[in-house]
């Protein structure tokens, strides 16, 4: 050898090419008859080892009250917390002085998902959700208005593990 | 004559339309096999459990843009699939597979051509499949093809000595190269494996290498050479190199199964080959046959989701170093065992030959068996070992 390699010497076990290739045969066919781990995805969207989880930041969702109107009251805190700016809120005022929403609107394509709305909003009103499916034809649709954003019906995230909140 | 013309066109359509489907439902059993030995389901969308995906496959190949490359030589370029895909198929038509079926004109034997040089015929014919091949790595004009096409063309050749050779101690034994003369040596006692054990290995793995299978695909090895030599090709041409290539493994599966697992013969029974010829009998051989192959089949799939790649010179020295000389050695020894046992003793091809030509198997084979387990066999440019 023309540079000083040790090479060392292995046992009989390690370097058999004919043991290796029998145990790796039982392997596979141990594994053929194995319960398989494939989620089917359509028809099946959790399994037992797999769920989405309640702390899943999707698109979003606006809670309404029980007149069915947005519980937002145009207080302008998400618009200015957004880090991507994806939030357009016009403020406007009814005979009674209640600030409610001309335009709320979300670009969902813009959202980043840090859920900070949902964080700073004092009337528990716009949420993240836990949703995932989202696809539309043309890139209009993702900008969601506030008719569309009370229309959602997915759970809203919890943004933090209930039974951990400080996350220690 | 007018019958065995007809007998015989019909007997080409249902065998080609057989391997077909046989070798489209292959491309679905080898992802789905391969999807369960790695815990996963595979493709089941299209029709239940996925039966309809090779067809769905089938209709993607012929709508997909058939792509030439600018430098490639045209002429052979398209040639080469032909001449890959048509010796593929070829050599199927010399293999029984049914006991005949009796019909109101005759008995049909179940074989599309029972060539009395039947055996010589698939050697000369499937040594073909390696010029597609090497035609296909040139002409794309493409270094990577050109690279498997050469890397085939040696590994093939190489091969093909030891698969030639492990043969050779079947036509020893069966004193016969018709394969419907080899099988019926194999159903008059024990079948072929048992007195050529080690035969049958060789020609086993000289088979894996043979097809282009793992662990030795090496003309097709996606790591070094994307495709190898199909990288070129698109649409029904690729397709028509990957129903080659499948068409081959049935084909080899099909043969070992004839020559060392007694073709259509159904063990412990000679109900199938003695008496007048009936549709059940031809039935129930043809699903024995199908049985056999099926199982060959198998093992290649499970082979190849098995074991890794050899290393292009292990390829070399596994097929030089250590299948050749053990062929050759064991048709020496096998040839003065029968010339023995059939000259100095007298007995003809039986059970009690048989036996103890297995006994000398087994004697040769531990050693074999010790020697190759000691590893570093294939390992080629192993440096020496230093203390």
């Amino acid at each position: 050898m023309p540079i000083g390699v040790k090479v060392l010497k292995r046992p009989t076990q390690q370097t058999s090419y004919l043991r290796a290739t029998l145990k790796g045969m039982a392997l596979t066919f141990s594994h053929l008859l194995r319960p398989k781990v494939t989620m089917q995805y359509p028809e099946e969207k959790s399994s037992k080892d797999w769920t989405l989880s309640s702390r899943w930041r999707g698109t979003h969702r606006m809670l309404t009250d029980e007149q069915g109107r947005a519980k937002c009251v145009a207080c302008g805190l998400c618009p200015q917390i957004c880090p991507a700016n994806c939030i357009k809120l016009v403020p406007g005022e009814d005979e009674e002085g209640n600030r409610y929403p001309l335009i709320y609107e979300i670009d969902e394509f813009r959202c980043v998902f840090c859920g900070y709305c949902q964080e700073v909003c004092p009337e528990e009103a716009i949420h993240v959700g836990v949703h995932y499916e989202n696809s539309e034809y043309t890139r209009d649709r993702f900008v969601y208005d506030l008719e569309r954003l009370s229309a959602q019906t997915h759970p809203v995230s919890t943004l933090w593990d209930p039974s951990d909140p400080k996350g220690e | 004559m007018t019958f065995f013309i007809l007998s015989s066109a019909i007997k080409v359509f249902v065998v080609f339309n057989l391997i077909m489907v046989g070798v489209a439902l292959l491309t679905l059993l080898e992802r789905r096999v391969c999807a369960w030995m790695q815990d996963r389901l595979g493709p089941n969308r299209v029709g239940p459990q996925g039966i309809f995906q090779p067809a769905a496959d089938g209709l993607k190949n012929f709508l997909k843009e058939e792509t030439s490359p600018a430098m490639a030589d045209k002429a052979l370029f398209t040639l080469a699939p032909i001449v890959s895909f048509v010796p593929a198929l070829l050599t199927f038509a010399v293999i029984p597979f049914a006991s005949p079926l009796p019909t109101r004109w005759g008995v049909v034997p179940m074989v599309v051509a029972d060539l009395p040089v039947g055996f010589l015929y698939i050697l000369a014919i499937s040594s073909l499949g390696v010029y597609g091949i090497v035609l296909a790595g040139w002409s794309s004009n493409n270094k990577y093809a050109l690279l498997g096409g050469l890397r085939a063309s040696a590994q093939m050749i190489s091969y093909e000595i030891a698969l030639g050779m492990s043969t050779v101690a079947v036509l020893l034994l069966a004193g016969n190269v018709t394969l419907s003369q080899v099988i019926a040596q194999q159903q008059q006692s024990l079948w072929f494996v048992l007195p050529l054990t080690i035969a049958f290995l060789i020609f086993f793995i000289s088979a894996l290498a043979e097809t282009n299978r793992l662990p030795f695909d090496l003309p097709e090895a996606e790591g070094e050479l994307i495709a190898g030599y199909h990288t070129e090709y698109s649409a029904m041409k690729f397709s028509m190199f990957y129903i080659a290539e499948y068409s081959n493994m049935v084909t080899a599966s099909a043969l070992m199964a004839t020559l060392f697992f007694g073709g259509w013969d159904i063990p412990f029974t000679t109900w199938d080959s003695a008496g007048e010829p009936t549709v059940l009998k031809t039935i129930v051989t043809l699903l024995a046959f199908g049985a056999k192959t099926f199982f060959f089949i198998f093992t290649y799939i499970w082979v190849r989701w098995t074991l890794p790649r050899f290393r292009y010179d292990q390829l070399m020295a596994l097929g030089w170093k250590v299948l050749l000389p053990l062929a050759l050695l064991y048709i020496a020894v096998l040839a003065v065992a029968i010339w023995f046992v059939r000259v100095q003793i007298g007995w003809a091809y039986g059970p009690g030959m048989a036996l103890v030509l297995f006994g000398l198997n087994v004697a040769l084979l531990v050693p074999l068996v010790w020697w190759l387990d000691r590893g570093r066999l294939v390992s080629g440019s192993m440096p020496q070992e230093t203390t």
